[in-house]
């Protein structure tokens, strides 16, 4: 039983886990903290979901859902980020708290309130794996899959090719990056492009676990921020982490209390990481948290 | 020029004190005291740990291993606020104004630690509070006139030149009415005729009865205002006198000139100009 | 003349708010201002948020919560049946007291419950432990991090409210009596106190305007600022900057709770999305969109857009025109659409007088100094 809750702690956890990343990514390279980030794994899914109901293999769907998602999230970029860079922590947290609801709120007339999903991916609903004795569906394997060849890739991505020093460059020391000829404003349209296909991927291979709705992205942002949080903010791969222990900590909370109290968990155990360790779980001490400015 | 004999018993005593940053040591084995109502100097290249005793003395970082006593009380441990509200004040290297308030307000802020006034008594305007603003606002001027400020007093503090932002500084810390003032490079950024001025002022602060400690690299000014040095150099004292001294101090003459001994690279930010100007 | 120029504002503000009213009793529409004063109460919240965003520089995207916690404490206590009491001494006197009364239920029993100002008592009280507990250790975070300390509370407070079945779950609590405050001003969403209602909601967010802005102006608001401004200096100054933050937050929690107790006993009920974190949001940026520092800005902007969304002038889209206008707003003019105004009126009247030893030197109309959020 308790392999069971693990599971789909691990199952929930992954896609907090790429929530964080995306959070991450935008976060060292622009400073802002996306709170839009939820609307990507909305978005991906709703638009793959689409492309489904027309006829088009599911391949095909998945592949140009992620990649009409990470228009968005470039254009999100380019139209309200560029200028405003030098706006306050305020501000940017507004705005793209305003862009989620917006999102939203158009995802909700293009879509409707209806609770939607693409098809498992292989076998269906019923299907499953045994695993110790804990019954997986395979499209958990999905989820795990897709997104632990996506985390690799990204990993190796700003870790060894070009573009990815670039990127990181940019976030810790842009001047330098920028005197070094690095194009710093695309790499925050990047930033923005490659957080919002991880999310938009995400929305996808969940979409037949959880199902797809307009209102799914806000509380996602909200885990995944946590997330982020717990792996120390700015550090994608710590993401992986908090984002695991986000979703282990509400898989064994909806044992343990009653369903509505079960988001109550993960945000207690939240604020308790703010107050004692703000620089996360993996984070060193004395970072921005408490710092001035 | 004479200068007194402070045979008085410590007033700020640093007590083998020390600070690292991650495996960095910033200060270590730093002992040293100033006596009441002299000019104290610290001087050393940069990196030495001046600025890092700055912090330590007003309450911004606490020391590893070691004590600070003030009028024989130990204020390591203390918060910046509680400190200040012993009777020091202090002014920052880059002047560190309260850009989005006018410079009246921010020398007003200085009245903080002698006024009173709660967020009860300030909301409902009690007229012992309405008496107090005026106190402070009259206490305000009085320190911003000395200082040549009065003119700029509704001026933002943003739209200030360098040098008008450290006299408002200077006048915010003279308005907590310290027994002990430390300086942080006050002089750094003036011209030469700011500098004229600002040794007039800190003799002025001097007279009125005022302890200073003064982190200066304008050799010059701090030979000619100081009754004693300290030089740090990497985080340690080398020597300890009176300015007559210390200039033909063969270590100190080595580390600011010379290259050291076992062969460390001179510290060569510094001209030194050692000679006042007559 | 002094005194005349300092207090225009507020005199704007009353006249303002008489000629409000009878215009809309000219054109018959006095069913308005129903909507008015709803929006006249969440202005408080606002306000308070301007005090602690705008000029202490604290970032709060909880204080939905605060308002649920005024809110539903009172609706709580002066609904819930607390009978039939055990005889001890101590209920019969609070009894006799009038802390406890009794009143017909819905189904015309009789059910013993808390009157409306011990009520309001408890739920200040209870306000204020839990912003302590709340804005102490989250207070010592900065940005992001105070923001998502003060989110993820406003969080556990609506989950809490939406999961407890006393609390009435998703439904919220209804059939919250009226409130005597004495005087013989009752708040009440009866339709014949409809103007004595507007009047009360106007006469509060007068009085909590006149005391923000003796705070702002004094040693109080300077030190706030400073905080906002360079912390460390300000410590090194001698301002107690943990415990001035703590105060400002406090009280604009008490702010908050006022305003949801006054809501609360004025719509005769309340909801769980009083609770949320959209509402927390909008609160924010309600604040952000006014000019964050400036109580006129903020006022104007809150009980105008307020007024808006609740008279259903968005109609469905209602989330997503607000939060356009947000965006629009914060892109186009960061420090709020009064600002630009602000400066020109300034400007025009500095030409006929010069208000030079003015606190800020702010003349009336304009805002209460720059914005000032970083």
């Amino acid at each position: 039983m308790a392999l069971q809750y693990l599971l789909s702690g691990i199952t929930k956890g992954s896609i907090y886990a790429v929530v964080a990343i995306g959070f991450n990514l935008i976060y060292s390279a622009t400073g802002v903290l996306n709170f839009a980030q939820g609307e990507f794994v909305m978005l991906g899914g709703m638009v793959a979901i689409m492309l489904a109901q027309l006829g088009l293999p599911l391949v095909v769907a998945v592949g140009a859902a992620v990649i009409v998602v990470s228009a968005v999230g470039c254009l999100l970029e380019i139209t309200f980020f560029r200028k405003l860079r030098h706006h306050s922590i305020l501000h940017m947290i507004i705005i793209t708290i305003g862009l989620s609801i917006v999102i939203q709120e158009i995802a909700l007339h293009i879509w409707d309130e209806k609770v939607r999903s693409l098809p498992y991916f292989t076998g269906n609903e019923v299907s499953s794996l045994k695993f110790f004795g804990a019954a997986i569906s395979p499209q958990v394997l999905w989820v795990l899959g897709a997104i632990a060849v996506s985390v690799v890739l990204l990993h190796i991505f700003l870790r060894y090719t070009l573009q990815g020093r670039a990127m990181r460059a940019c976030a810790s020391n842009p001047e330098a990056a920028m005197l070094a000829g690095i194009n710093i404003p695309n790499m925050r349209t990047l930033s923005f492009g490659l957080s919002a296909a991880l999310g938009g991927l995400a929305g996808c291979v969940i979409s037949p676990i959880t199902m797809t709705h307009y209102e799914m992205g806000a509380p996602l942002a909200i885990k995944g921020f946590a997330a982020a949080i717990l792996g120390g903010l700015g550090n994608p791969m710590g993401g992986v982490i908090g984002g695991l222990t986000v979703g282990i900590l509400e898989a064994f909370a909806v044992s343990r209390l009653p369903a509505a109290f079960n988001d109550v968990a993960a945000f207690v155990v939240l604020l308790l990481v703010l107050f004692v360790r703000p620089h996360g779980l993996l984070g060193r001490p004395g970072g921005e948290a408490v710092r001035e400015h | 020029m004479e200068r007194p004999a402070f045979t008085d018993m410590a007033f700020l005593e640093v007590e083998n004190v020390r600070r690292s940053f991650g495996g960095l040591v910033a200060l270590d084995r730093v002992s040293f005291t100033v006596c009441r109502g002299q000019i104290k100097g610290l001087i050393g290249p940069n990196g030495a740990g001046k600025t890092t005793l700055f912090n330590m003395v007003s309450g911004l970082l606490a020391p590893e291993v070691g004590q600070i006593r003030f009028k024989d009380r130990t204020i390591t441990g203390l918060k910046p606020f509680q400190i200040a509200r012993l009777g020091i004040s202090r002014t920052f290297q880059n002047p560190s104004l309260f850009l989005r308030m006018t410079v009246l307000e921010n020398v007003m802020v200085g009245r903080h630690l002698r006024s009173r006034a709660s967020f009860l008594s300030s909301s409902l305007r009690l007229p012992g509070q309405v008496r107090e603003e005026q106190h402070i606002r009259a206490e305000a001027w009085r320190h911003l006139e000395p200082l040549g400020l009065a003119a700029l007093a509704d001026r933002p503090a943003g739209s200030l030149a360098f040098g008008q932002r450290r006299m408002v500084e200077l006048a915010r810390a003279l308005a907590t009415e310290p027994e002990l003032l430390l300086l942080d490079e006050p002089a750094s950024g003036l011209n030469t005729r700011e500098k004229a001025d600002l040794n007039q002022v800190i003799r002025r602060i001097r007279a009125s009865g005022v302890t200073l400690l003064l982190v200066e690299h304008d050799m010059a000014l701090v030979m000619d205002l100081a009754d004693d040095i300290v030089v740090l150099h990497n985080g340690t004292p080398i020597a300890h006198g009176p300015p007559a001294t210390i200039q033909n101090d063969p270590n100190v003459i080595q580390v600011y000139l010379g290259g050291e001994p076992d062969g460390i690279p001179p510290a060569g930010e510094l001209n030194l100009k050692w000679t006042r100007p007559r | 003349m002094r005194f005349l120029q300092c207090n225009t504002p507020f005199a704007t503000f009353a006249v303002l708010a008489v000629v409000t009213q009878l215009v809309l009793r000219a054109a018959g529409m006095e069913y308005c201002l129903t909507q008015l004063t709803m929006a006249l109460y969440y202005a408080l919240v606002v306000l308070g948020l301007c005090l602690v965003t705008g000029h202490a520089g604290q970032v709060s995207l909880g204080h939905a919560a605060f308002f649920a916690i005024g809110g539903y404490t009172s609706a709580f206590l002066t609904t819930h049946d607390f009978g039939p009491l055990p005889e001890p001494a101590w209920a019969t006197g609070l009894k006799q007291a009038r802390v406890l009364i009794e009143h017909s239920d819905l189904y015309g029993g009789t059910a013993l419950s808390v009157s409306p100002w011990a009520a309001v008592v408890v739920a200040l009280l209870l306000t204020f432990v839990v912003a302590h507990l709340i804005g102490y250790p989250a207070l010592r975070l900065k940005g992001h991090y105070l923001a998502m300390a003060t989110l993820g509370f406003g969080l556990i407070v609506s989950k809490i409210v939406v999961g407890t079945a006393q609390l009435g779950a998703s439904d919220g609590i209804t059939g919250v009596p009226e409130w005597p405050l004495g005087f013989g001003l009752t708040v009440s969403g009866r339709r014949t106190l409809r103007v004595e209602n507007y009047y009360i909601a106007c006469g509060l967010l007068l009085l909590t305007l006149v005391l923000l802005r003796n705070l702002i102006r004094s040693r109080v608001g300077r030190a706030l600022q400073a905080i906002h401004d360079r912390e460390t200096a300000a410590n090194a100054m001698g301002i107690n900057t943990a415990a001035y933050k703590l105060g400002a937050f406090v009280l604009s929690a008490l702010l908050a709770a006022l305003a949801g107790v006054f809501f609360t006993h004025y719509t005769g009920s309340i909801s769980p999305s009083e609770a949320g974190a959209l509402k927390s949001v909008r609160y924010l940026a309600l604040a952000a969109a006014g000019g964050m520092a400036s109580l006129w800005g903020v006022t104007a902007m809150s009980v105008i857009l307020n007024y808006l969304s609740l008279r259903g002038f968005f109609g469905s889209y209602d989330n997503a025109v607000f939060g356009a206008i947000l965006i629009l707003i914060i892109s186009l003019a960061p420090e709020g659409p009064l600002k630009p105004l602000g400066q020109w009126l300034r400007h025009g009247l500095n030409r006929n007088h010069h208000p030079r030893d003015e606190t800020t030197g702010a003349p009336p109309g304009a805002s209460d100094g720059a914005p000032r959020i970083h």
